[in-house]
């Protein structure tokens, strides 16, 4: 199991780096998005794996038990990044709309903004 | 406990969304709301920091939940000195979008900016490093609203780039809180300094692989070099009363890493001893470095305040990348120093743009030529650190806390010539846009201005532009700017006091970790 999820972190992370490279909005919101997968798996894991076993304490006898702390982490991440994901959306949305153009790059060669517009 | 600790974060988490749900449509009570709950943070923070200053540290235990278990809230010298300095800003930003109009040009600007102080001041007060995490969360998502605010396309394009970059952060933030989770089983940062400072030195690797990844984080949000490249564009695009506003947003990451390597991995952690300020000072240099010759460098001057901003941050970053009691002293005073100078920078930078366009060069004569002009030479004295105001008093302060370190040589020269440059940088931009427009023939270079200020405005506000006699209050604010700058050269001497007392307290953090895992003030 460790070795499953320790790959999917990394191809996560490997795909989302990549695609976050890319030059067009689109594959750059998807690359956002795998990372936060990415994220998400590795924040999960960090409890330790364990499967089939509840997330409390048993004070009567000794189970086995897992760490519910990082599940809340997950929760809140997966929260943050859903929005997160929204705004970039709508924001993406908004600079192609108005400017015909879903490029990452600022247009004119970079220098930016003001009366050159 | 003392509730009071928890107001500044509660309060503007109620009023946005009243303005947002009830006062919708009707500017002037969010006007008045918005500038009312400024001011009434802006006295809860400075009763915090009255009761902060004599050196106790209060723990604010979120649902009485006891620290290891729940989220705290700290305040110490240094979050409380934090919190004041925001909401000063962010009283003096709020008056001068309401006077400029700013806060008209499009939906919700109040409301984003209280989400955005609650975000600020959350993210200072927080004792707890998921917490922070989700503090910056807080800060960053009212920052994109704000950022595009009033729109335009290369608004929208800066703005996504900004989001973009952003959001890789806080996926890094998040991994580098997973690594240490799982190596010390907290969060909490009390707990975290105890459970490092006891780690057996073998068993470190993952811990200190998370200290680099959190180092990062916090250094895409202080713009240092060579993580920076989000900031020129972002602040020079931005609506420039929110640039002068998110001059406060670096400086949580310079709070961030003063806070952590000295809380947690502080000098005296042998395992981490030296991690962050080995990597930290040659990259503030250079950061410097790169700041001031990118004022030098620019056509336009929004880009250039946005660049004397990383100028700022590279002198800062220094002090605090010394990690001596001394230097920690200094930046505090830095701190201060540069939030308010950055701020009046880009709130004149922002006059000048809506009077004649962004583009460095000569035009003819602006409205208040003369004023704007004084206010310029004040806050370029104040930016480039010359004396008599406060950033001379604060660079002689990073150059002494320097004078033991290896590298002294270098950190003069950097931080000397530095200066030089943005004052041949700033005294440039002032000479052309003040002084070469007046020989200019008014009649020759009119249509020229009028095309320049419509593409400017991209067509969202051009009635504001043509109004005719602009209000004073963004004059009054920029007034009060400076003196609060001259207050804090004036007061030289008992702030630094305070400074010093704050860094001795980051120095010997043993108060702020038993005040928390003892349970607080009850």
């Amino acid at each position: 199991m460790e070795i499953l999820v320790a790959s999917a972190v990394g191809v996560l992370t490997a795909a989302g780096i990549y695609l976050i490279l890319r030059r067009r909005s689109f594959p750059v919101i998807l690359g956002l998005s795998l990372l936060s997968y990415a994220v998400n798996v590795f924040l999960f894991a960090t409890g330790r794996l364990m499967s089939g076993a509840p997330p409390i304490l048993n004070k009567y006898e000794e189970v086995a038990y897992t760490d519910p702390l990082p599940q809340a982490l997950v929760l809140t991440a997966i929260v943050i990044s859903f929005g997160m994901t929204a705004v970039v959306v709508m924001i993406a949305l908004g600079a192609f709309l108005s400017s015909r153009d879903d490029s990452i790059n600022l247009s004119e060669d970079g220098t930016a903004a003001g009366d050159d517009a | 406990m003392n509730h009071l600790v928890i107001a500044p974060i509660v309060l503007p988490a109620l009023v946005a969304p009243f303005i947002i749900m009830v006062l919708r449509y009707h500017m002037d009570l969010q006007r008045i709301f918005s500038v009312a709950s400024t001011l009434l943070i802006l006295a809860i923070t400075i009763a915090l920091g009255v009761q902060a200053a004599d050196g106790t540290v209060q723990v604010y235990e979120l649902g009485d939940w006891p620290a290891p278990f729940g989220i705290v809230l700290v305040l110490d010298r240094l979050s409380a000195m934090m919190i004041v300095l925001t909401s000063v800003l962010a009283l003096a930003v709020v008056l001068y979008a309401i006077g400029t109009g700013w806060d008209e040009r499009g939906a919700n600007f109040h409301a984003l900016f209280q989400f955005q102080i609650m975000g600020i001041i959350g993210a200072f007060l927080t004792g707890d490093a998921f917490n922070l995490f989700v503090f910056f969360e807080v800060l960053l998502i009212a920052s994109y609203g704000l950022m595009i605010h009033a729109g335009g396309a290369k608004r929208f394009q800066a703005g996504v780039q900004y989001v973009v970059y952003n959001l890789l952060g806080s996926t890094l933030f998040l991994f580098a809180l997973g690594t240490l989770y799982a190596v010390t089983g907290t969060l909490n940062m009390a707990d975290l300094a105890v459970r490092v400072a006891e780690m057996p030195a073998e068993e470190t690797a993952l811990l200190r692989v998370g200290a680099v990844m959190l180092l990062l984080v916090f250094a895409i949000k202080a713009a240092v070099l060579p993580l920076h490249f989000w900031l020129p564009a972002s602040y020079s695009n931005a609506p420039l009363p929110v640039a002068a506003l998110f001059a406060i947003m670096t400086k949580v990451g310079a709070y961030a890493i003063l806070r952590v390597y000295t809380l947690i991995f502080g000098p005296d952690v042998e395992v981490t001893a030296g991690l962050a300020g080995d990597w930290l000072l040659p990259a503030a240099m250079i950061t410097l470095a790169v700041g001031a010759i990118g004022v030098l460098g620019s056509r336009e001057i929004g880009r250039m305040v946005a660049f004397a901003a990383i100028t700022s941050m590279g002198t800062l970053l220094i002090a605090i990348a010394l990690f001596t009691p001394a230097s920690a002293g200094a930046a505090l005073y830095y701190i201060v120093h540069s939030t308010l100078a950055t701020a009046l920078m880009f709130l004149i930078a922002d006059q000048v743009m809506e009077r004649q366009g962004g583009r460095i060069a000569a035009r003819p004569v602006m409205q208040q030529s003369g004023l704007l002009s004084v206010l310029f030479f004040v806050a370029a004295i104040a930016m480039a650190g010359m004396p008599p105001l406060s950033g001379f008093v604060g660079k002689l302060l990073v150059m002494d806390a320097a004078r033991d370190h290896d590298l002294v040589w270098w950190i003069w020269a950097v931080i000397l010539i530095g200066s030089l440059v943005t004052i041949i940088g700033l005294a440039r931009a002032g000479t052309l846009i003040f002084w070469k427009s007046h020989g200019l023939q008014d009649t020759a270079d009119q249509a020229v201005v009028v095309d320049d200020s419509e593409d400017l405005l991209d067509g969202t506000s051009q009635a504001h532009a043509a109004q005719a006699a602009p209000s004073a209050l963004p004059l009054v604010v920029c007034f009060g700017l400076i003196g609060a700058i001259v207050l804090l050269t004036v007061f030289a001497g008992p702030l630094t006091r305070y400074a010093d007392a704050t860094a001795d307290q980051l120095f010997t953090p043993t108060a702020y970790i038993e005040t928390v895992l003892g349970g607080g003030q009850k």
